[in-house]
């Protein structure tokens, strides 16, 4: 799109300053970015001690290993509740489904994307928590980041599957593959890495989500106990809002390091899921 | 798509009944993925049935009020007997106005999107046009990383470095020397509220409408900017006038998607929005309240109400944001689906 640039007209002018201006916005939001990267990174990295991944929060002060192996648990879970529901999803919509049936699953997961995550955490609070008396609970939270990681899922892995070249396919059936032996030899490999970025993204999302947990995961000084029900769980990103409104310095630092942790955590699952992306395109050329 | 394609659920049906038999394991396939793609239709349908059975005293007991009622009171737990409406009762003193939290959640939303739209378009523009190619994919990926950012971890720094920053500079200094314009004058207050908020929730969906602007632009083939250019206009004339207008359905679509996240974002705007209870902000640096933050930051005194209403008006409350944001949502993926086909995306 580099072509035709100068040029001599007064309306040039106009112009490159409009591009100017648009240049200035481009850093302007960046540079606020990276301002807040530094924020977290210049206040974090000092407070991650290693004691913070040796011991459990104690009222306001203490470590974050509750909270570590909370968030990881309950993203852990989810994610397999994701896959299963969101992989079956994918795979019917694609295979199964008769168009119409495609156009509405389609239409309810991109209804799902759009559900505010404190309403998915206050329905699971009614159903579960209370109606159902789980109490604040391990399932409760991780069944309210599966259905938040839902969308991203079956988006990726439709996708996915739908691009698994026809030919392939073809073969496969012309051979005599039965249905499952294709999905599962032809698509499945062959869909892999837009599936595991899909799985990704839905890990960062998972790992930075707060508003549907504090209903249903509730919070706990103690390490998970594994009990699916009637036992509250801690994870991170409880630590960040909770514990920068203490007025003690200690527990400022636990809030700092947890953002750290999550903003790395984020980084990671973000690398990776681009690492997929660009595997794929380097093989399907 | 069409009848070309070969599906393996189609297989099945071409080949004989004998061939069925021996695969059984197709039907236990379509079913077992069938259910699962049942899922997200029963998650939708329990979500609406839950929360509306579960406020239905509540919508019975606050009726009209609910939504011109500024007052939110859960009523005096020591208080003697109980006061009842329509069948129902909560305790003495209750009321449950949402109006409070209602306009600021429309508010902080509307402006949001005024301060976001633009900066996102030039952002785009920028990014498509301006940057070079060798730096490209790294402005793209910051831009997909600031997406993923927690929203608790965007609250923590709008608590820390902006909220400070707007009571001590900003609103100081807006308030003196623009104080004669409506809604920029009066007390500068703590730096919590409605600015902050707005800054924090912009900061947030700049991202979102900044990728998909950026991609129905680049989806757009050339030769409507070249021809543009051909016919004499600059290139900031050929990108706005000829390249935007083309994918319109596009970006209108990513805003309206934005608008509905910023409806409903919860952790960062609870943490800067001053949770204010039954007032209205004076000026922009005053404090409001959403739905979303409002139900977080209220359940713990709900759970105080023996009656129980208070929890129910909490449930009502996220029936409305569920109902506001699915509007919303359908709305914007009708106008993406019909402007994809328009423009010709795969959609």
């Amino acid at each position: 799109m580099a072509l035709a640039r100068g040029g001599v007209a007064p309306k040039t002018w106009a112009s490159r300053s409009w591009w100017t201006l648009s240049v200035a916005c481009l850093i302007a939001v960046i540079g606020l970015l990276f301002s807040i990267f530094a924020f977290v990174i210049s206040r974090g990295f000092p407070a991650l001690k290693p004691q913070l991944f040796t011991t459990v929060t104690q009222g306001t002060a203490g470590g974050l290993l509750n909270a570590i192996a909370g968030t990881f648990l309950l993203v852990a879970i989810g994610l397999a509740l994701v896959i299963v529901v969101g992989l079956g999803t994918a795979i019917w919509t694609v295979e199964f489904a008769p168009p119409w049936a495609k156009r509405v699953i389609r239409f309810m997961i991109d209804v799902l994307a759009g559900v505010p995550s404190i309403v998915v955490g206050y329905f699971l609070y009614v159903a579960l928590v209370e109606e159902a008396g789980w109490g604040f609970s391990l399932l409760a939270g991780a069944l309210a980041l599966a259905i938040f990681m839902l969308p991203y899922v079956v988006r990726a892995a439709d996708v996915a599957f739908s691009n698994v070249p026809r030919a392939l396919r073809e073969g496969a059936v012309a051979l005599g593959a039965r249905p499952a032996m294709v999905i599962f030899s032809i698509d499945f490999p062959w869909a892999l890495p837009g599936i595991l970025t899909g799985l990704l993204v839905a890990t960062g999302i998972g790992l930075g989500e707060t508003a549907p947990l504090i209903y249903t995961a509730g919070w706990s000084n103690y390490l998970p106990s594994l009990a699916p029900t009637h036992s509250p769980v801690g994870y991170l990103t409880y630590v960040v809002w909770t514990y920068i409104s203490q007025p003690f310095p200690e527990s400022h630092q636990l809030a700092y390091a947890a953002a750290a942790l999550l903003m790395i955590f984020v980084f990671v699952t973000n690398l990776l899921a681009r690492s997929f992306v660009e595997y794929k395109t380097n093989r399907s050329r | 798509m069409a009848s070309m394609d070969i599906r393996v659920g189609d297989t099945a049906r071409a080949v004989s009944p004998a061939a069925l038999q021996r695969t059984g394991s197709q039907t236990i396939l379509t079913v077992l993925t069938g259910l699962a793609a049942l899922a997200s239709f029963a998650i939708i349908f329990l979500i609406l049935f839950f929360l509306v059975a579960y406020a239905y005293p509540a919508i019975r007991f606050n009726g009209l009020g609910f939504f011109t009622s500024m007052i939110w009171n859960i009523g005096n737990q020591y208080g003697s007997g109980t006061i009842s409406r329509a069948g129902f009762s909560a305790q003495p003193g209750a009321s449950f106005g949402a109006l409070v939290f209602i306009f600021g959640t429309v508010v902080t939303a509307a402006l949001t999107m005024v301060v976001a739209v633009p900066l996102s378009l030039m952002v785009a523009l920028s990014l498509v046009y301006t940057v070079p190619r060798r730096i490209r994919p790294i402005a793209n990926a910051l831009v997909e990383l600031m997406a993923g950012v927690p929203s608790v971890v965007y609250g923590l720094w709008g608590m820390v470095v902006l909220v400070p920053w707007i009571g001590t500079k900003l609103a100081p200094w807006v308030t003196t020397h623009f104080g004669f314009i409506p809604f920029l004058g009066g007390s500068a207050g703590s730096g919590n509220g409605l600015a902050a908020s707005v800054f924090i929730l912009a900061l947030m969906v700049i991202p979102i409408m900044v990728a998909t602007t950026r991609d129905v632009i680049l989806a757009q083939s050339n030769s409507l900017f070249e021809a543009s250019m051909a016919l004499g206009s600059t290139s900031w004339q050929a990108m706005t006038r000829a390249v935007l207008p083309s994918v319109r359905g596009g970006v209108v679509a990513s805003v309206l998607l934005a608008f509905g996240r910023a409806l409903g974002e919860t952790m960062a705007v609870l943490m800067v929005c001053g949770a204010a209870i039954n007032s209205f902000p004076q000026n922009v640096f005053g404090p409001v309240n959403t739905i979303a933050a409002v139900i977080v930051s209220q359940l713990e005194s709900a759970l105080t109400d023996a009656s129980g209403m208070a929890q129910r008006s909490l449930a009502e409350l996220a029936c409305s944001l569920f109902l506001i944001t699915l509007i919303i949502n359908v709305v914007a993926r009708g106008i993406m689906r019909g402007a994809d086909r328009r423009e010709g995306r795969a959609a």
